[in-house]
């Protein structure tokens, strides 16, 4: 089962043949990921790494039958991108480019959520399901196929929790980067959602970082909405508080941010945390049992 | 980014949004011109920082003579203005807006920002604006408005009437009300900014809103194609080290501990520098080094770390993914050699080519601790460092 992509998921990488998006698709399709086709304007016809090129999603998904788009493309053209493959019918987009522009996103929620598609990211590591499906920059070999859905703000401190997992010998049934952008196309509770419907998940992992209000908003949807054991962990307790410019952020925020406050919400709802990023692995276990 | 608030107000006249008439002193020479050109005998000095609390702190004082417009300006010039938002060592003020002081009526708060929850921009209101709207914010929060705009439609006039009702403001400064916000949202979406604060928005004598302060963030994913508001820049308002990292493209906050960290990935930068509190020790900074380092990068990373003099000892904590561990194995090598480092460094490499990253450290020789146990590396470099200080 997992959640979101599996060995079913046919994918498109748009940007195919960009040097980063070659080498993360090379990877992923080492690991046995069915990349159907790529997306690049003006290079239909060609193939690279072994797959065919075409100029627009809508022939790629019509030619390779894609219900899954990863992209690579630089932030200026993410926009773009992103509503191309949500308006041609694309579920899954998943896209790694950090620094879009914020009003950009804005609109591109707005676009997808009325065509139902679901994104990830951007500025994310992208999400994996072990031994089926690998739509990301993620390194393949920490990962081991299990029971335990990872959901997290920061790539790198997903990969730590992975390495955890899988040390303790749980695995993971599904590990999904939402990026750490201010507006991410999917947060938290839309993950959590899908761990708790998804049989193979038993518990989860929540990764969260200072700043912003979802940490406390997935709280208060864990309390009365997800059964499973999950534990969590927020980097930046020894952070210093960033300079402010106005009083608008603190207006919005309330006294929601500080990793203490984030604790707190998460502990109310019955979350297992941890302090030290470490100690995610032995909590896994005990909380499991 | 953050523009200064005579840089903000330049922006609000090409919009045509009411604001005070006011000119920029860089040098107490132009002040005798600047007065006869504005005002009568009363004028505002404003200094020019990028932090909100200027009021309080003596940033911001009403003059009713030449002589006290010239004292003021002497003292504020050059100075280094400490206000509840700046560091303890404060912004240096480099420049002063002198602006026409107004009468006022009635002090209003509106902010334009980008809310996270909602994924909207949001307009903010208030009654009662002035300096102590986080008190308002606290203490009532029912004075506090707040409406989001569906961004597929853009802002809609009956959102605007709908703020005005409940600002209880009567028709005249309604249908002024609601042409500024139209106004604030266009200049907000066609330059990318993540926030725009007035604070306050007066009612004058006279009859007429006037945006007496402007805050104005600029998204910074955003200044690739906002070239104009990027010159905008002011690099005397950023921390010297902070703002060397940031044109190499890294992300580096300075701390007050003797521990250096060099890590990819904010989150695990932020958790790496817990680790070394958890256990005792104090981290010298937050760095993290991106996706995209290479060879040079790790160098730069170095040089930025160590010259910091507070520093006795390295921690490097690298979870490769786009990063490979063994670019950043002969970064770390080829910068200990160059720059002789005698400090002691442990390095933890993990993910993507972290065993080829590993084998290049051991061949090399050099006196660098490797440990793949990130709790064993946090305390090894404690260890290390203790009664080095």
């Amino acid at each position: 089962m997992a959640i979101l992509i599996n060995k079913n998921t046919r994918v498109i990488v748009q940007g195919l043949t960009g040097s980063q998006a070659s080498f993360h698709s090379k990877n992923a399709l080492d690991y046995g990921t069915n990349i159907v086709s790529g997306v690049v304007p003006g290079k239909r016809g060609q193939m690279h790494l072994g797959v065919p090129i075409y100029n627009t999603v809508e022939c790629a998904k019509r030619l390779t039958n894609a219900n899954a788009s990863i992209i690579y493309v630089p932030a200026p053209f993410c926009k773009d991108a992103i509503i191309e493959a949500s308006e041609n019918g694309i579920e899954t987009i998943v896209c790694i480019t950090e620094g879009i522009p914020t009003i950009d996103m804005l609109n591109i929620k707005a676009a997808i959520d009325l065509n139902g598609s679901r994104l990830i990211g951007p500025n994310c590591p992208g999400i994996i399901t072990p031994d089926e499906c690998k739509m990301g920059i993620m390194p393949a070999n920490i990962h081991q196929k299990g029971s335990v859905g990872i959901v997290s703000r920061s790539g790198t401190l997903t990969y730590e929790a992975v390495y955890q997992s899988t040390k303790v010998g749980l695995g993971q049934s599904t590990c999904v980067g939402i990026g750490g952008d201010s507006v991410p196309g999917s947060d938290f509770i839309d993950i959590l959602k899908l761990f708790e419907a998804d049989e193979e998940t038993k518990s989860i992992i929540l990764i969260g970082e200072i700043g912003g209000a979802k940490e406390e908003a997935a709280a208060e949807y864990i309390k009365s909405h997800i059964t499973k054991p999950v534990v969590s962990y927020i980097a930046g307790v020894t952070a210093p508080s960033g300079k402010r410019m106005g009083h608008a952020g603190a207006i919005i925020d309330g006294s929601a941010g500080s990793a203490q406050d984030k604790y707190k919400a998460l502990e109310n709802a019955g979350v297992r945390t941890v302090r030290t990023i470490t100690a995610l692995g032995q909590a896994l276990l005990e909380v499991q049992k | 980014m953050n523009l200064h608030e005579y840089q903000a107000k330049n922006l609000y006249r090409k919009y045509d949004i009411p604001t005070t008439k006011g000119k920029l002193l860089t040098h107490p020479s132009q002040l005798d011109n600047i007065l006869s050109t504005i005002g009568k005998d009363k004028w505002v000095i404003k200094a020019q920082v990028h932090a909100g609390g200027r009021g309080k702190a003596g940033g911001v004082v009403l003059v009713d003579s030449k002589e006290e417009a010239n004292t003021e300006v002497r003292r504020l010039l050059g100075s280094k203005l400490v206000t509840h938002q700046t560091s303890s060592e404060g912004q240096s003020v480099n420049s002063i807006y002198i602006e026409e002081p107004c009468e006022i009526l009635q002090q209003i708060y509106l902010a334009f920002i980008v809310d996270r929850t909602t994924s909207r921009i949001m307009i903010i209101t208030s009654s009662q604006g002035g300096i102590e709207i986080e008190e308002v914010a606290n203490n009532m929060p029912e004075k506090i408005l707040k409406n989001t705009i569906n961004p597929v439609v853009g802002i809609m006039p009956a959102q605007c009437r709908q703020i005005c009702e409940d600002l209880n403001l009567d028709k005249t400064l309604s249908s002024q009300m609601i042409d500024l916000m139209q106004k604030v949202y266009k200049m907000f979406v066609e330059n990318d900014l993540s926030l725009v604060e007035v604070n306050p928005l007066v009612v004058t004598k006279q009859g007429y809103l006037v945006c007496l302060d402007a805050k104005i963030q600029v998204d910074d994913s955003a200044l690739y194609r906002q070239e104009k508001l990027n010159e905008s820049r002011d690099d005397s308002q950023e921390d010297e080290r902070e703002l060397k990292a940031s044109k190499l493209d890294l992300n580096y906050i300075s701390l007050d501990g003797n521990i250096a960290c060099m890590v990819n990935g904010a989150g695990l930068a932020m958790a790496t520098m817990d680790l070394i509190k958890t256990y005792g020790g104090e981290p010298a900074n937050f760095l993290d080094v991106g996706g995209s380092v290479n060879e040079k990068r790790v160098i730069e990373a170095f040089e930025i770390i160590l010259s910091d003099k507070k520093v006795n000892g390295i921690l490097i904590n690298i979870f490769g993914g786009i990063v490979r561990c063994d670019i950043i194995a002969s970064g770390i090598i080829e910068a200990t050699k160059a720059m002789d480092i005698s400090l002691p460094i442990v390095v933890r490499l993990e993910g993507t080519n972290a065993k080829e990253g590993l084998d290049l450290i051991k061949a090399s020789n050099l006196n660098i601790h490797e440990e793949n146990d990130l709790d064993k590396a946090s305390k090894k470099i404690i260890e290390l460092t203790q009664g080095l200080k």
